[in-house]
């Protein structure tokens, strides 16, 4: 639970640091151009070697990561949920052949899809996130599938079928509020996976564009200036380990709280 | 074993055809072609561009001509490497990122599947409890985080290791890229080697073997540890795919001319045909690993042939 309070700390951070800050976002400031971070002067993180704030820039970076969080983890949700519920009730032949498919989607290595996806179309925001939540909705239809399958052969989802409630409004009413614990805690472990995959995208320079950035972005602006300024790659590469590290080690922590059979 | 093996076989052809259709529709589906340019050309070249590269044929008939020269093993030509065809930057590439998987992959299981025994034997140790939080923390950092970092620590700091592939020679400079590679790995696979003893250990046929007197090492040694590598050994194919993935992150970063450079350097040049030969040739080598790791797993675990 530590971690959560981090987490929140970092998010809080974020948001209301660059408004604090004295500098501006794209402001070079040609006197200071790769000055070492310092808490008496005005660049509290240093700056670039275009001289411009390294906090606010991280603080931008990490706002970026939280947003492609959130936005990722909903679109896996929803498709991970609808597509996992349905397979469980409907049962049959239909749950094989679903199933199916995500064995087989399973088996390809999407991440290099996603990257086809972006060389190929325009690199938007939006169509990474949505890429990114499409790649990780298949954990989630599986276990929501699981527990469907097992809530389904419930005493009062038979009652409601015996007095003849629809099929979709057994699913949103009777079988999806079952669902919501163990939906929360396999969010919690896709939140980093998609910050990763993010991270990973704009490392690579197919992911957020200029000016926009990402903690990804930053870590590869970063190793440039290495070998003179090493606080450049330090700062965001911390701040991307520990918002990882704090949402593995909260997903751990909710398994082993709400999931307990899976734990050991 | 033989029906187990022809029906894995089976299994894998959709998958793969699967990746091809979708790779190919979508570097069709793009808006505009690859040789769109700033200054417009007369229409009579344009169209003999596209006969060149068969652009002008309906989509079906370019995607059987493609499909027919993926099973012979040739991607077309590269669009931005105007001399070479897709096979042949592959084919000069492919080594050096082979070298730099095996051995990434040798380390993060030996050490890996090591450091999980130790953990597990001392079970709630202090010793155990410091591994598995490294190991967490391992997981957790990105590849392209540890190896800056690495970079910055061995060869910028401390001058020890070479920081670039080009102008080093010997074994030295595979340490730093192998090394990041394999971190995440390990980490890995020491919390599932760890979970699985630990679970193999408290079974009953471990029980009775201890009350007929056998020390601990001899118990691990002949019959926890086939068991307790099975979870491991599943764990392989996902390895295989992250440290491909990973290797996409390091190649760029140690400038080591391999699959990942060029993956990543045909992303950024829009060279469409190289990007899809490249993620196919992936999947393809994704899918056949997971094969080989599914036939393996059949071949130590009988009961996994009869489902």
């Amino acid at each position: 639970m530590v971690s959560g309070g981090i987490l929140c700390g970092i998010a809080l951070v974020a948001l209301v640091g660059p408004w604090l800050s004295p500098n501006e976002y794209l402001a070079a400031d040609f006197d200071n151009i790769l000055r070492a971070p310092t808490v008496s002067e005005a660049h509290v993180f240093g700056t670039d070697h275009l001289g411009r704030d390294l906090f606010v820039r991280t603080m931008m970076g990490v706002q970026v990561t939280f947003v492609v969080a959130i936005v990722a983890s909903v679109v896996s949700l929803v498709i991970g949920v609808l597509y996992g519920a349905t397979a469980g009730f409907v049962g049959g032949r239909v749950d094989a052949v679903m199933m199916r498919l995500v064995d087989t989607l399973y088996a390809t290595p999407f991440i290099f899809f996603v990257i086809l996806l972006l060389v190929v179309f325009e690199r938007n925001f939006l169509l990474i996130f949505v890429a990114i939540g499409a790649i990780n909705w298949l954990d989630m239809a599986r276990i929501v599938r699981g527990q469907t399958l097992s809530l389904r052969e419930r005493e009062f989802v038979q009652a409601a079928e015996l007095i003849g409630v629809s099929a979709p409004r057994i699913i949103f009413r009777h079988i999806a509020p079952n669902l919501i614990g163990i939906v929360i805690v396999y969010v919690t472990l896709t939140i980093p996976q998609a910050i990763l995959i993010e991270s990973f995208l704009s490392f690579l320079g197919l992911g957020v564009q200029e000016p926009q950035t990402s903690l990804g972005k930053l870590v590869n602006d970063g190793i440039d200036q290495m070998g003179g300024a090493s606080w450049m790659l330090l700062i965001p590469a911390t701040l991307l380990a520990a918002i990882l590290l704090c949402f593995n080690f909260l997903g751990d922590g909710m398994r082993d709280l709400f999931d307990s059979r899976q734990s050991r | 074993m033989l029906r187990y093996t022809l029906r894995r076989l089976l299994g894998a052809i959709p998958t793969l055809f699967l990746v091809i259709v979708l790779a190919f529709l979508l570097v069709h589906a793009a808006p505009g072609g690859p040789f769109d340019d700033e200054r417009a050309l007369p229409p009579e070249i344009e169209a003999n561009i596209a006969a060149a590269y068969h652009l002008d044929e309906p989509l079906p008939a370019q995607f059987l001509r493609y499909l027919g020269g993926v099973l012979k093993g040739d991607f077309g030509p590269s669009y931005s490497y105007r001399d070479y065809s897709v096979s042949e930057l592959i084919g000069r590439s492919f080594p050096v990122s082979v070298q730099l998987g095996v051995l990434a992959m040798l380390l993060a299981t030996v050490v890996g599947v090591s450091v999980g025994i130790i953990a597990a034997l001392r079970k709630n140790s202090a010793l155990d409890k410091i591994v598995m939080g490294l190991a967490m923390t391992g997981i957790s950092i990105p590849v392209f985080v540890i190896a800056p970092v690495l970079v910055l620590l061995f060869a910028v700091k401390l001058q020890w290791l070479p920081a670039s592939w080009t102008g080093s020679e010997g074994a030295t400079r595979f340490l730093l890229p192998v090394i990041s590679l394999a971190l995440p790995q390990i980490a890995y696979v020491a919390r599932l080697a760890r979970a699985s003893l630990i679970e193999v250990l408290s079974s009953d046929f471990i029980r009775t073997a201890r009350a007929q007197g056998l020390g601990t090492a001899a118990i691990v040694r002949y019959h926890a540890l086939k068991p307790a590598m099975l979870p491991v050994l599943s764990y392989m194919g996902p390895a295989v795919a992250a440290v491909l993935t990973g290797s996409v992150v390091v190649e760029e970063i140690f400038g080591i001319p391999g699959l990942g450079q060029l993956f990543v350097r045909g992303s950024l040049n829009r060279d469409y045909t190289l990007v899809l030969g490249v993620v196919i040739f992936y999947a393809a080598l994704i899918v056949l690993l997971n094969l080989v790791v599914d036939l393996l797993y059949g071949a130590i675990d009988p009961r996994i042939r009869r489902r």
